[in-house]
C-alpha cells in the first residue's frame, strides 16, 4: 500500500470550472439572445441598447465592471478546464504543456480583462 | 435437452500468457435454452468443447461479483445476462476492460484489492467504547444515508466502465470511492480525516470527469458517480478551508 500521497491542486481549477459552468449555463443563452438576436434584429430591445455610449457607461459602472469581468474570466476558466480534460480523453496527454496553454490562456485573458476594465475608468 | 433448444455462436477472447503474444478470439457453437445465462454458455464451452477456457464464477445469482465480463462490449455480470437476448446474433465475451488479463476471461485484480485496502474499509470508531458500554447505536435515518453505498459486491464492472480509470490506472476509481464514502458518512465512524488524504490526492476524485457510466453498469444499483462527485465538493472545501481552520484540513 503506497503512503506517499501528494495533494492534488485540482480544486483551484475545478472551483473556477464549476463557477464558470454555472454562470455560462444560467447566463450564456440569454447573452447569445441579447447580443446575437435581440439587439441586431431590434427585437424586444431598443436598437441603441448596445451603443458605444451605453456600453461604455455599463463598463464604467462598478457592478457592470464586475459582471463583464466574471463573464469573460469565468467562461474562459470553464473552457480551459474542459479543453484540458478533453485533450486527455482523446489521448493527448500533453501534461504540463497542455496545462500551461489551457490555464495559462485563461489566466492571461483574465489579467488583460482586469487591466482593460480598470483602464477605462469609473 | 428440451425441444426448443437452439445453437448460438459465442465469441470468446482467449489469452494464454505462456504461449500467446496477444489475445485472440475463438468462436464456439453452443446449444442453449431460454433460461441459460451467458455464464452457463461459457460453462458449457469448458465442460464440453474446450476444458482449457478460464473464467471466474461462483454464486450464479449476482451476489458474489465474480463473473464480470465484457459482453458485446458492455461490462456485465455474465450470470444475469441471458443468451436468448443476443440470439440469433453472435455474442462476444471478453475479459473486463482496463485490467491486465491473467488468462482468457480472468483479470488481474491486485491493483483493485490494494485500492480497497487503502481506503480503510472498516469503521474507525469516533469514540472508543468498552464492551460494558454496549453497541454503537444508529437511527434508521443514519443508516439510510449510507446504505446504498454499502451494497457493492466488488465486481469491478464500474472500473471496466470508467474511461478515466482506463487512461490512468492509479485513479482510486468508482467502487473504492463509493465504499470510502460509505464509511465517511457513517455516524459511528471517525476516520474521515484519514481517508480524505486519499480523496484529495492526485490519485483521488479529481481524475473523474463525471461520465457516470460507472453508476449505469452497477448490478447492485450503487451510485458510485454520486459518491465521487460529492467528494469533489468535500475535497474542494477541505482544500480551501484548511487555510481558515486551526486544524488545517486533512494532511
Amino acid at each position: 500500500m503506497k503512503r506517499t500521497l501528494k495533494r492534488s491542486n485540482a480544486p483551484i481549477f475545478w472551483a473556477l470550472f464549476g463557477a464558470g459552468g454555472m454562470l455560462s449555463a444560467l447566463l450564456g443563452p440569454i447573452l447569445v439572445f441579447i447580443t446575437g438576436l435581440a439587439v441586431p434584429l431590434a427585437m424586444l430591445l431598443p436598437a441603441d441598447t448596445m451603443s458605444y455610449a451605453n456600453m461604455l457607461a455599463f463598463a464604467q459602472n462598478i457592478i457592470g465592471k464586475g459582471f463583464i469581468f466574471a463573464i469573460i474570466s469565468l467562461f474562459l476558466w470553464h473552457a480551459a478546464h474542459r479543453i484540458f480534460h478533453s485533450l486527455h480523453d482523446i489521448g493527448i496527454h500533453a501534461g504540463i504543456v497542455a496545462k500551461l496553454i489551457c490555464y495559462g490562456g485563461a489566466m492571461v485573458a483574465t489579467l488583460i480583462t482586469a487591466y482593460t476594465l480598470l483602464a477605462i475608468g469609473f | 435437452m428440451s425441444e426448443n433448444q437452439r445453437i448460438i455462436e459465442i465469441e470468446v477472447l482467449r489469452y494464454n500468457p505462456e504461449t500467446d503474444k496477444e489475445p485472440s478470439k475463438q468462436v464456439f457453437e453452443v446449444p442453449f435454452t431460454d433460461d441459460m445465462s451467458v455464464l452457463q454458455g461459457v460453462q458449457y464451452i469448458k465442460d464440453y468443447l474446450d476444458g482449457s477456457l478460464s473464467f471466474r464464477w461462483s454464486c450464479r445469482m449476482a451476489i458474489c461479483g465474480s463473473c464480470g465480463m465484457m459482453i458485446n462490449g458492455e461490462p456485465s455480470l455474465s450470470c444475469e445476462t441471458f443468451l436468448r437476448d443476443y440470439y440469433p446474433a453472435r455474442v462476444r465475451v471478453e475479459a473486463l476492460a482496463h485490467f491486465p488479463i491473467e488468462k482468457d476471461l480472468v483479470i488481474n485484480m491486485e491493483g483493485f484489492i490494494e485500492k480497497l485496502e487503502s481506503i480503510q474499509p472498516y469503521i474507525i470508531p469516533k469514540e472508543e467504547r468498552t464492551l460494558a458500554q454496549g453497541e454503537y447505536l444508529q437511527t434508521p435515518a443514519q443508516l439510510a444515508s449510507y446504505e446504498q453505498f454499502s451494497s457493492c459486491i466488488n465486481c469491478m464492472l464500474c472500473y471496466a466502465a470508467c474511461p478515466q480509470f482506463g487512461l490512468n490506472s492509479e485513479f482510486i476509481g468508482p467502487a473504492a470511492m463509493a465504499l470510502l464514502h460509505r464509511y465517511n458518512i457513517d455516524s459511528r465512524d471517525g476516520g474521515k480525516g484519514e481517508r480524505m488524504e486519499l480523496v484529495n490526492s492526485e490519485e483521488g476524485v479529481f481524475n473523474c470527469t463525471a461520465v457516470g457510466y460507472c453508476s449505469e453498469v452497477c448490478p447492485k444499483h450503487v451510485d458510485p458517480a454520486n459518491a465521487v462527485n460529492q467528494n469533489k465538493t468535500n475535497s474542494a472545501a477541505d482544500y480551501f478551508m484548511r487555510f481558515l481552520t486551526p486544524k488545517g484540513g486533512a494532511k
